[in-house]
This record gives structure tokens, C-alpha cells and sequence, in this order.
């Protein structure tokens, strides 16, 4: 009786265990939501001027020695993120490149860096917790005291961001943590960040991310031609305004929703997918895979049941063929063998 | 009634030509494995910032457990589905699955980028349950430790001391209660992997919730697979008996799996609108027309009466699947796997000597094992 019961849960599990996945979908939890006291960036990629104020500042923030790309000796010319480089700011060009964010022979900048989503794939794939998101700032920070370098974040992060030092023997993973690690806190010292601070334009504006979505939906009301002013540093206390006409900007703030949206949102003239953002939908990868992933867990009715009619199954069985052992060792016969020689 | 006089060493010469061979592919890989730690990652790898994973977690871990999963499926086999009658293939087929675990566990722990700090996966309050790596990480790891207690048997039978086994003898079905389970949860969730890297998997691999029962399928079918194989090539190579009429009746139960395998991926794939990438004219559709038909082919060959009972056309139905399971993992992890313009991955040299040294070391050990410890069936005595 008992053990029918048990073959009966065994079966019912191990079915549950293929078909999870299907119904697993049933039970995906939704995007997580922004942090409650979000900080983050806007990145308007109009007022950007490629100066790389940003990246050298952010150099100095995070001890990050310059990159040499080749035969270039002579300057820091990080092409993309890496092991030594937080932040880069990118060219997008067509045609002739010649006019500032225009899509006939233009060009445009855009800055990469970590994103700071709201639902992170770093945070959500690493095994140890070495991805953290806070849970006022919404800030996320890497742990190298637990990291194991498995470099699951690097292939969860939608945007390429973490980055392993694999030129060292030992090397960590290295990302932008927007300046508030151990040891730099310039967040939680009431200071901006490293990149927003030493923008000229304004074109990096650090604030609370309601208050950067507003103003970015403000700028795509602007009517182009207009003047502006544009606020700079911190959007709670900016310095001097950098005055400048409105360009044709593009009716999307980039980070607002794409995969349970950014901290650090974009806004440009350029469609996003022309400036290498990745294709995205509302839905974050992190929700889905979370879903299907507690899905199995309990759909396997707690591994532990599973285990128990397991067991009860083989035991019967291993008895029933008379291989108490399960490895067909015969303790009888080799006893014999043992007493004849 | 017991197997165990069934059982005998191989008793050949272990130094054979072969061996020396693969003995040399061995060292070189070692060489190259030293370069790693020495020198860090990229000194030996081609990984890179877009490609964070390359051949050493996709074969090592992700298709080399598969291609071990032949304990596991025989172990579902004998001991849920009470078929006795397959004793006989049962040692050689946990000899080769503690092999291809504990050495995809050894490639883990070299691609592992801070490896001196693996035990933190170890540690309860490191743990982070959404992720699905902490679950195949800890899963694999738990499998290897129970594929040892499982092969204990057999060199304790060697030394004749088998009697010291007493008390393992009477927990051992709790040991092989726990190797049904645990792949099964790592190999399902082997596939869960993907789901979070979202777009980077091309839209013929990225299946979403379906990952988990690909994966767990295509273990599976190796997993039976991989016995026939390996039967085979025994009979081949080291002169065993040919076990065809017992391999004959698994392929039932690989034709059962293929079918419904083949049923939801092609579901999958014409629900979400998907069929036409088959007919790009690109690198993904030719691997996905490739990959199937080796899915294919093994269906023809096993749903016949008369060829299955064939030992050669066994042989190439469990080759092609062996095959076909190793590419649809190797292009949803890698080859389908695009990060986005900028991006370029290939395995370099020295990447493919450490995964050939590991393989060649793998071989290697088993036939030295086989060699010296009772692990194959000897042929029923006249
Ligand atoms: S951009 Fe990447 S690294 Fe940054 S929070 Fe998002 S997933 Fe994590
Ligand atoms: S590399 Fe480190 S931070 Fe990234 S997922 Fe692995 S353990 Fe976590
Ligand atoms: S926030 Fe700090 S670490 Fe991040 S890109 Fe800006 S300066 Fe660099």
C-alpha cells in the first residue's frame, strides 16, 4: 500500500521534473521593481561631445591604470569595457560621418557602462551572492572576496558588462559600481558619481532615477530648435546650466522598461539599436529564468519527497533482484573464495 | 541470484600503443592546464568579455556530463523500472560516469576564474537560490561523491574485501536513489542556463521555459545512448562479448524519448513563429539542419524491427545521437550564442589541447580500470 503510494509520488515527481518547465511558466514571478530610493544616471547622447572627461575621471575614482590598444602607445584608447576599463564612450557613424547626430552621414556618441538594471541578470545568475543589489540605492555592487569567477554575470548581463581580468592569474571581474564601492562611497558621502562630475555638457547627469525620467520625458517634449537649459552634475543641486538647442530627439527613453528597466537611462537622436543597445523586450530574462527555476524546485514537491519515493523504489527493487548493494557484489561467494584459498 | 562472478578484469596489457599515444595528448594538455594557472586565463584562452564561456565549460561541464549520463540512465533503468536483466552494463556504465563527472568537475575548477575561493559555493550563506549555476554547481558536485560510493564496490571487490562492506552494502540504495535524482535536477537545469542569457542565444536555441525538459531529454538520450556506444566499441575493441539483444530492448526507450523530444522542439519552435530561421541561409540554420537529422537518422534506424537488432546499425543510430545531443548543446551555448556586434570567439590552440588532454585522460583511465578491476560482464559461460 505504502508503497504504491511512494511509487506514486516518485512517478509524479519525476514527470513533474520534464513537464516543470512547461508549467513552470505558470508561476514566473513579475520584473522586479526599481529600488525605492533609485539613484542613477541619464545619459543624453546629443550633449555628449566625446571628450572622455568621464572615462579618465573614472580611471582615477577606480584605480584603473590607462589601456594601450596596440601600436597606440600614446594615449588611453580602450575600444570597450574590460578588465581596466568601467566606462567607454563609443562612435556611431554613417556615411560620410559628418553631422552630429543625424542619421545621414552622421555620427553620435554613446557611453557603456553598467547599467544598473532594476532587475539585474548579474545579480540574478551569480551562484555566491557576489552580485549584490542595494536595497535603498538600487546600486549594483560586485564582491570579489566571494566571487569564484564563473563568470555567469557575464553571460546574464544583457549589456556585456562585467568584465574578468583575464590577463592575471588572479583576476577578478571588474564593472562600474557607480562610485560607491568599499573604499570610494562617494554616494553614501552625499557626492555624485565619478563620470557625472566632470561631464562639461551635462550630457551624464547623476540624480534619483524618478527625477532623471522626468526630466528625460521633459526633453522629448521639447519642441527642436528650441533652448534649453540643460542642468549638470547632480540633478538635485546642479551647477551652471549649459544652454543649447533642442535637437530631433527620439520618442524613447531608453532604460525606462527595456528588460524591468535601468537606473542609468539613455535618450539620443539615434534609434537605440543603431548605438549597439541590445534587443530587449519589457520582460526581464532574470524574472523568467527565476520562475522556472522555483518552478522545478517545487514542482519537484521539495526534492526531498522526491528522494524518499526514490528510495523506497530502488530499495525494492535492488532487494527484488537480489542485489541488496546495487553494484552486484557478492558477500557470500567472496567469503567462500576467500576461505578455499 | 547475484552477477558477481560475471564480472572480471580485462586482464590485457595496460601499456599499449594507444595508451602511449594518449598518454602524449595527455601531457600536453597538462602543460597547457600549468600555462592557465601560471598565467592567467587569456594566456592560454581565447575568451573574451562577450564570450565569457568557451569550449572548456561547454564540453567540459556542459557536454561532458551529458555524455556521462549513461549510469544515471541505466541506473533509472534497473533500479525504478526494475529491469534486472540490465546488471550487466551497469559497472562500466557508473565507471565511465564517475570519470566524464569528477574530470567535467576538474574542468570547472581550471575555467573557474578565482578558483582558490571555490569552497565559497560551499558555504550556506553564500548561496543564492535563484541562481541556477548554484544549483548545478552543488549538484554536480553531491553526484560525483555518490558515483564514488557507487564504484566503491568494485575495488573492494579487487582487494576481496567486499566483506568490509557490510554497512555501505545496506545504505547503498539510498546512494543510488540520490544518483537517479541529482541529475536529473543538474541536467534540467544545465539548460535553465540559457534562459537568463536571453537574446544572446539565437532564437533556434533560446527556448525559454522549455529549456529545462530539452535538457533533461537530451541527457537522457545520451545518456542510454552512450551505453550502446560504449557496449559497442568493448566489443570491438577489447574483445567483449556483443550484448545486442539487451541493447536492442533500450532502444525502445530511446525511440519513447526522441519522439517526444523532437515533438516539443518543433512545437516549441512553430508556436513562437520560429521555423522560418531554418531557412536563412546562415551558419545557425545549417547547424540546426545538421543537429536534427543526426536526431533524425537514429529514429529511422531505431523504430525498425530488424535493424535494431543489428550491432552495427546500433552502433551508428547511438553514434549519431551521441553526436546530435553533443551539438544541440554545443549550439545553444556557443555556437547560436551571439553577445552582439564586436564580439568574436573560436577556441585557440592550447584551449583545444586542455579539453583533447582531459578526454585523453578520461580514456585512459578507464582503460586502465577496466583493465585491472572486475568492472566488465564476462561472456555467459558455456
Ligand atoms: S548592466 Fe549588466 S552588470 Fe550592470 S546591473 Fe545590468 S546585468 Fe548587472
Ligand atoms: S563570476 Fe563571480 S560575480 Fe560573476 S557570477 Fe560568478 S561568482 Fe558571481
Ligand atoms: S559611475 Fe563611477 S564607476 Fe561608473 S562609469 Fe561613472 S565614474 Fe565610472
Amino acid at each position: 500500500m505504502k508503497r504504491r503510494e511512494f511509487l506514486k509520488a516518485a512517478v509524479g515527481s519525476a514527470a513533474a521534473v520534464t513537464c516543470g518547465g512547461v508549467a513552470g511558466s505558470a508561476e514566473a514571478r513579475e520584473n522586479l521593481k526599481p529600488a525605492p530610493e533609485a539613484v542613477g544616471m541619464l545619459y543624453d547622447s546629443t550633449l555628449c561631445v566625446g571628450c572622455k572627461a568621464c572615462v579618465t575621471k573614472c580611471k582615477e575614482v577606480n584605480g584603473m591604470p590607462p589601456e594601450i590598444d596596440g601600436e597606440h602607445k600614446a594615449w588611453d584608447s580602450a575600444r570597450d569595457l574590460s578588465g581596466k576599463t568601467h566606462n567607454v564612450i563609443k562612435v556611431f557613424r554613417s556615411g560620410s560621418g559628418q553631422n552630429k547626430d543625424q542619421m545621414k552621414d552622421g555620427y553620435a556618441f554613446e557611453k557603456r557602462s553598467c547599467m544598473h538594471c532594476v532587475d539585474p541578470g548579474c545579480v540574478s545568475a551569480c551562484p555566491v551572492t557576489a552580485m549584490r543589489r542595494h536595497d535603498l540605492t538600487g546600486i549594483i555592487t560586485h564582491h570579489a572576496d566571494v566571487c569564484i569567477g564563473c563568470r555567469t554575470c557575464m553571460t546574464g548581463c544583457p549589456y556585456n558588462v562585467p568584465q574578468f581580468e583575464y590577463d592575471k592569474p588572479f583576476g577578478q571581474i571588474q564593472k562600474c559600481q557607480m562610485c560607491n564601492q568599499a573604499g570610494v562611497e562617494r554616494i553614501d558621502q552625499g557626492q555624485m558619481t565619478g563620470c557625472a562630475e566632470v561631464c562639461p555638457t551635462g550630457a551624464t547627469l547623476f540624480g534619483k532615477r524618478s527625477d532623471l525620467l522626468a526630466e528625460a520625458k521633459r526633453r522629448l517634449t521639447l519642441k527642436e530648435g528650441e533652448h534649453y537649459l540643460y542642468p549638470r552634475g547632480d540633478l538635485a543641486n546642479p551647477s551652471k546650466p549649459h544652454e543649447k538647442a533642442v535637437p530631433d530627439y527620439q520618442q524613447h527613453v531608453w532604460g525606462e522598461k527595456e528588460a524591468g528597466g535601468t537606473n542609468v537611462m539613455h535618450i539620443s537622436s539615434i534609434p537605440f539599436d543603431k548605438l549597439g543597445m541590445p534587443p530587449l523586450d519589457e520582460r526581464s530574462y532574470a524574472s523568467i529564468s527565476e520562475g522556472v527555476q522555483h518552478g522545478l524546485y517545487s514542482y519537484m514537491a521539495l526534492p526531498a519527497v522526491a528522494l524518499a519515493g526514490l528510495t523506497a523504489i530502488v530499495r525494492r527493487n535492488t532487494v527484488a533482484q537480489g542485489d541488496e548493494s546495487g553494484m552486484d557484489t557478492d558477500f557470500e561467494h567472496d567469503e567462500k573464495e576467500e576461505g578455499q584459498s | 541470484m547475484s552477477h558477481y562472478s560475471s564480472y572480471q578484469a580485462v586482464g590485457t596489457k595496460v601499456l599499449t600503443k594507444s595508451f602511449i599515444f594518449l598518454g602524449v595528448i595527455a601531457a600536453i594538455g597538462i602543460y597547457f592546464m600549468i600555462d592557465r594557472f601560471v598565467n592567467g586565463m587569456g594566456a592560454v584562452s581565447n575568451l573574451n568579455g562577450g564570450y565569457p564561456w568557451g569550449i572548456w565549460v561547454v564540453y567540459d561541464v556542459v557536454v561532458g556530463t551529458a555524455l556521462a549520463c549513461g549510469g544515471y540512465a541505466l541506473a533509472i533503468t534497473i533500479y525504478v523500472f526494475n529491469k534486472g536483466q540490465y546488471h550487466p552494463l551497469i559497472r562500466p556504465a557508473i565507471l565511465a560516469s564517475l570519470l566524464g563527472y569528477a574530470l567535467g568537475g576538474f574542468g570547472a575548477l581550471f575555467d573557474m576564474g578565482r578558483w582558490w575561493q571555490f569552497y565559497n559555493i560551499l558555504l550556506p550563506g553564500n548561496w543564492n537560490f535563484n541562481a541556477v549555476m548554484l544549483e548545478v554547481g552543488l549538484c554536480v558536485f553531491t553526484y560525483i561523491i555518490v558515483l564514488i560510493i557507487e564504484f566503491a564496490p568494485v575495488p573492494f571487490e579487487k582487494a576481496g574485501k567486499a566483506h568490509k562492506l557490510k554497512a555501505l552494502n545496506k545504505v547503498l540504495f539510498f546512494f543510488l536513489a540520490l544518483g537517479v535524482l541529482l541529475p536529473t535536477m543538474h541536467q534540467s537545469s544545465l539548460g535553465s542556463m540559457l534562459i537568463v542569457m536571453g537574446y544572446k542565444v539565437t532564437p533556434l536555441w533560446q527556448s525559454l521555459h522549455l529549456q529545462p525538459l530539452f535538457a533533461i531529454l537530451t541527457a537522457l538520450i545520451m545518456g542510454f545512448s552512450v551505453v550502446i556506444f560504449e557496449v559497442s566499441m568493448g566489443t570491438a575493441a577489447l574483445g567483449q562479448p556483443s550484448e545486442a539483444p539487451l541493447l536492442s530492448k533500450l532502444t525502445k526507450a530511446i525511440v519513447w524519448l526522441l519522439s517526444i523530444y523532437l515533438l516539443f522542439r518543433f512545437g516549441e519552435l512553430a508556436v513562437r513563429g520560429k521555423l522560418g530561421f531554418i531557412l536563412d541561409a546562415n551558419l545557425n540554420a545549417f547547424m540546426f539542419i545538421l543537429e536534427t537529422s543526426l536526431f533524425v537518422i537514429p529514429l529511422m534506424i531505431l523504430r525498425d524491427e530488424e535493424k535494431r537488432k543489428k550491432g552495427k546499425q546500433l552502433l551508428i543510430a547511438g553514434t549519431c545521437l551521441l553526436l546530435a545531443g553533443s551539438l544541440y548543446r554545443f549550439n545553444a551555448f556557443l555556437i547560436g550564442y551571439d553577445p552582439g556586434p564586436g564580439f568574436s570567439y573560436f577556441p585557440s590552440a592550447p584551449e583545444i589541447m586542455v579539453t583533447l588532454g582531459i578526454i585523453a585522460i578520461e580514456i585512459m583511465a578507464y582503460l586502465f580500470i577496466v583493465k585491472i578491476f572486475p568492472v566488465l560482464h564476462r561472456a555467459e559461460q558455456a
